[in-house]
């Protein structure tokens, strides 16, 4: 892969991120939504998150395999359930996978 | 401003990893920074990066980063009517939205909270940067990313968020239903598009308020 690639890449991942966070602002105004709406979007949040988190933990390419990562953050899922902050969750689920893999 | 910290506290590990993977994928340490610092959209990141390094074209790598992206769609649909201002301010406005602050800002009313939409992704923009360019630098000296479990990270960070929605059994119902979905969906799909039809869980979550 060429550095020309690289920055190939950076800039059009810039222009389409650029592009796709400023079409609904621009594309609806100042518009108000219908109720109905609204309350769709009350609910993507935890749709769309929860989509992630399965994803980035379960997904290898177009597999699906339970690893050390999905240990780790499953234990960090418990522990910031029970009240544990952001970072303490992330240091955790790194170092219990980091661990497993070293034991392994 | 204070909202967004703890967030920005963990994107500093977020970003290293990306910052050590960028390399590995044959990144120059200047292009890693730089990506962070025009795009800083964590999941469009890491997907073009991993496509480059797995020897995909620059037209998948960017293709890839734009699915991933795609959940902001939906989320700037939703976030249209808090804004006030022009064409232009309104498109600058969107750019400050990354998942964290998004989720934060949004009211239960289904309106947002500009200033904190804005105070919580200031922090979050400077580690990001940090932390890509504390990767990109010490990446050799830290070894096998994996070794050190910096891939859990990112799902840790989008779990901790989540655990802040789910007020009620309806959140927690579409959440369930969002990540049954995209589990199923990413066997047959590209990545990024099991993400973006997990938003389909939340029409189906509203049908169930009538």
């Amino acid at each position: 892969m060429s550095t020309a690639t690289v920055w190939l890449v950076i800039a059009g991942c810039a222009v389409v991120t650029f592009a796709i966070k400023a079409a609904g602002p621009v594309a609806l105004g100042g518009r108000r939504l219908p109720d109905r709406f609204t309350g769709v979007v009350a609910l993507l949040a935890p749709a769309l998150l929860a989509a992630l988190v399965v994803t980035s933990a379960l997904a290898d390419g177009e597999d699906l395999h339970v690893g050390a990562d999905t240990a780790g953050v499953a234990v960090a899922g418990v522990a910031l359930w029970r009240g544990a902050s952001v970072l303490a969750g992330v240091a955790l689920a790194a170092g219990v996978t980091a661990g497993l893999r070293a034991l392994s | 401003m204070r909202a967004g910290v703890p967030f920005a506290l963990a994107g500093v590990l977020v970003s290293l990893s990306f910052g050590v993977l960028a390399r590995e994928a044959g990144f120059p340490v200047v292009a890693a920074i730089v990506m962070s610092a025009i795009v800083f959209a964590g999941s469009a990141q890491f997907a073009a990066v991993a496509i480059l390094a797995s020897g995909g074209t620059a037209g998948a790598a960017v293709a890839a980063a734009a699915l991933m992206n795609s959940r902001f769609l939906p989320m700037g649909v939703a976030l249209a009517p808090s804004l006030p201002g022009g064409p232009l301010a309104r498109a600058l406005q969107g750019q400050t939205v990354v998942d964290a602050s998004w989720a934060m800002a949004a009211r239960r009313d289904g309106t947002f909270d500009r200033w904190l939409l804005f105070g919580a992704t200031a922090p979050q923009y400077l580690t990001w940067l940090a932390g890509t360019a504390i990767g990109a630098f010490a990446g050799d000296a830290l070894g096998d990313p994996r070794d050190l479990g910096l891939d859990a990270i990112y799902p840790a960070f989008f779990l901790a968020l989540l655990l802040t929605e789910l007020r009620d059994g309806r959140a927690r119902a579409v959440a369930a239903a969002g990540a049954a979905l995209a589990l199923a969906l990413v066997p047959v799909a590209p990545a990024g598009v099991p993400v973006l039809a997990a938003s389909l869980a939340a029409f189906w979550g509203l049908r169930g308020r009538a």
